[in-house]
């Protein structure tokens, strides 16, 4: 049982329709010229990004394996079972690793604010978790974004890959990219032209991480035995030298 | 030369003064208007030169308490014992001064204590908070008996004696443990981090520039201690020390080379691109001292060794800042040059940190006086000598 998002670029006209109710969920301030930003920040947790005649969308992709939730040296993100990666900004102390380890950007910052907060998208867990579709999804008038059981999306972007072939680059971004999210995409072009990150490894990002620091308690315990004996064995040779120094 | 002299004094004085002062204006900037108003920090680009230099190499730099810990008292070679208490020193110093910097840059410095309590194992940041957390403690332990000496306080002292033993292990595994963490933070980034830098092995790569430059640090104090107070240290100790700073550096370039060669990375270099330029002066500033150390001659010249130290520092503060910037820039998409008040803060750290170390030396036993007829000579006294 885990939510996720399918975007379907082909399907989206750039009407910002999701913009304007991503923010007005947050309390977030828009106008036209907020729309016509186009990048994530810390007022703006979803945008559309005009790609010459084509719109996609940019927004956290609540990943499987979530580099920032790895990152966050207090666990102020999470990935709840649900599927979304939420945030508390109560724990954060706003050391910004989270943003550096994120491959989408997602993770914006205040920062001109003076005790300032990372925003980010939610992926709507509170209305998800009553039932009700993200708040995208409910504003999308063509069906370009919409949600549900991931595996239920994944199974639906299948479909309308098989039925209109040429209108799709055949392939699925998110089964894989980094462990995989849960946020899907499709395109008519290779995900990069979109904007999306070609280069991410299949293996999810904590992982490359986790190879070092799993090595810890082993440098811990042999370093200390190490260190122990060669400071015996020093030590131990000093003493001996003082030790017949005085029987001579 | 005397008024030479004055002047210089001066000169410094005034630099000193003016460093703080605009540090000292930037600070209340960053603390009323928040980190956008003083930074060119943004979403694409979070972290600048305050990690970039302020912690990754002001931690580095520090390293040099850590592996003379480890050689005088755990190898017990006795020999180095002069360079101990300066190596400790500057490193406690150095750690403040990291933990001072962080509060400039973390959002919520009102919250530097969260990681004690809330915890994430699987975070670096959240080892390396501990870690610092834990050495400075050791630092400020293994400083203290310093100060009690100075106040003739003898019976913290002997237990002081006690627990060192297990203290300096803990220090030593601390060390190596974060040192080496902060090369495994840019692990988590092989889709961000220029394939120049990006290696599995940055760690360790982290750990061994560390102690390498921990030694070079410790020669550049000991040239500008003789130059303050005519105190330093002996011909011999340094000449040794800088041949032991050849070995783990030819080391360090070597592993470089190697990891380059086993990646496949050489190829980059072709491109003509800033990346490759920066890379490539790293390389020379981290490659010609040793051309410099293996030189006895050189070893036995206390100036050509200061410059000898003085090129590993500045190439282990280029490639710090090349993993945390320089590398980092394409991926992000937006250029990052550090705004003013990001520098002023930068050079009023370090600034502080080179008077606090002036301080130290000055009234603490710190760099150990030669004894001269049973009598303590002291800075003025020595000069005094030298002048008769
Ligand atoms: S897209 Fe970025 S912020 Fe969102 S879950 Fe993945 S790593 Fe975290
Ligand atoms: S900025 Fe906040 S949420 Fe992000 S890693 Fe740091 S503490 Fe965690």
């Amino acid at each position: 049982m885990a939510f996720a998002i399918l975007f379907d670029s082909t399907k989206c006209v750039g009407c910002r329709s999701c913009e304007s109710a991503c923010a007005e969920k947050w309390k977030n301030p828009y106008d036209d010229k907020i729309a016509a930003e186009e990048r994530l920040s810390a007022h703006k947790l979803t945008t559309v990004v005009t790609k010459g005649d084509k719109f996609t969308r940019k927004l956290c992709m609540h990943c499987l394996e979530p580099a920032c939730v790895s990152a966050c040296p207090v666990g102020a993100l999470q990935k709840t079972a649900a599927g979304p990666v939420i945030y508390e900004a109560e724990k954060c102390m706003g050391c910004r690793y989270c943003m550096t380890a994120c491959a989408y950007g997602a993770p914006t910052y205040e920062w001109n604010a003076r005790a300032p907060k990372v925003r980010k998208c939610n992926m709507c867990i509170e209305r998800q978790t009553a039932g009700k579709p993200t708040a995208c999804t409910e504003a999308c008038p063509n069906e370009a974004t919409v949600c549900g059981e991931r595996e239920a999306m994944i199974a639906l972007a299948k479909k309308r890959l098989a039925e209109t072939p040429d209108a799709y680059y055949q392939k699925i971004y998110g089964l894989d990219e980094a462990g995989g999210t849960s946020v899907l995409m499709l395109s008519s072009v290779p995900f990069e032209q979109i904007g999306l990150p070609a280069n991410l490894p299949k293996e999810g990002l904590p992982d490359f991480t986790w190879r070092a620091l799993e090595l810890i308690p082993n440098i811990v315990s042999v370093g200390t035995v190490l260190l122990g004996g060669v400071y015996w064995i020093t030590h131990r040779r000093q003493e001996v030298v003082k030790a017949e120094g005085r029987l001579s | 030369m005397n008024t030479l002299r004055t002047y210089r004094f001066t000169f410094w004085r005034a630099v000193f003064g003016a460093l703080l002062l605009a540090g000292a204006y930037a600070t209340y900037l960053r603390f009323m208007y928040g980190l956008g108003a003083v930074t060119n920090l943004n979403d694409q680009f979070p972290w600048g030169i305050w990690i970039g230099f302020d912690i990754l190499c002001g931690v580095g730099l520090a390293a040099g308490g850590f592996t003379l810990v480890a050689t005088v008292h755990i190898f017990n070679i006795e020999k180095y014992k002069p360079v101990l208490r300066p190596a400790v020193l500057t490193a406690f110093l150095g750690y403040l001064l990291v933990i001072f910097a962080l509060m400039f840059d973390l959002g919520r410095p009102d919250r530097i204590w969260h990681p004690l309590i809330m915890w994430n194992p699987r975070s670096v940041m959240f080892e390396v908070g501990w870690c610092v957390t834990l050495y400075t403690t050791v630092l400020f332990l293994e400083f203290t008996p310093a100060v009690f000496e100075k106040l003739r306080w003898h019976a913290p002292l002997r237990w002081f004696r006690m627990i060192s033993v297990p203290l300096m292990i803990a220090g030593v595994i601390l060390s190596t443990l974060h040192q080496s963490s902060l090369g495994s933070l840019f692990l988590l980034v092989p889709h961000k981090l220029d394939k120049l830098w990006y290696s599995s092995f940055l760690p360790l790569f982290f750990f061994i520039s560390a102690i390498a430059v921990g030694m070079a640090m410790t020669i550049f104090e000991s040239w500008h201690s003789s130059k303050a107070f005519g105190r330093q240290l002996e011909g011999p100790l340094l000449a040794s020390l800088a041949s032991v700073l050849a070995v783990v550096q030819s080391t360090y370039v070597a592993m470089r080379l190697a990891d380059l060669q086993h990646r496949h990375a050489w190829s980059l270099l072709a491109e003509s691109r800033i990346e490759t330029w920066l890379f490539l002066l790293e390389l020379g500033l981290i490659t010609l001292p040793l051309a410099l150390l293996f030189q006895a001659r050189v070893r036995k010249n206390p100036r050509a060794l200061y410059w000898a130290a003085l090129m590993v520092i500045f190439g282990f503060i280029t490639n710090r800042l090349n993993i945390s910037v320089t590398g980092i820039e394409r991926a992000s998409g937006v250029s990052y040059v550090p705004k003013w008040t990001e520098v002023a803060v930068t050079l009023a750290i370090i600034g502080i940190g080179f008077g606090l170390f002036r301080l130290a030396a000055k009234h603490l036993p710190i760099f150990e006086e030669p004894d001269v007829h049973g009598e303590k000579v002291t800075p003025a006294k020595l000069r005094a000598l030298r002048v008769a």
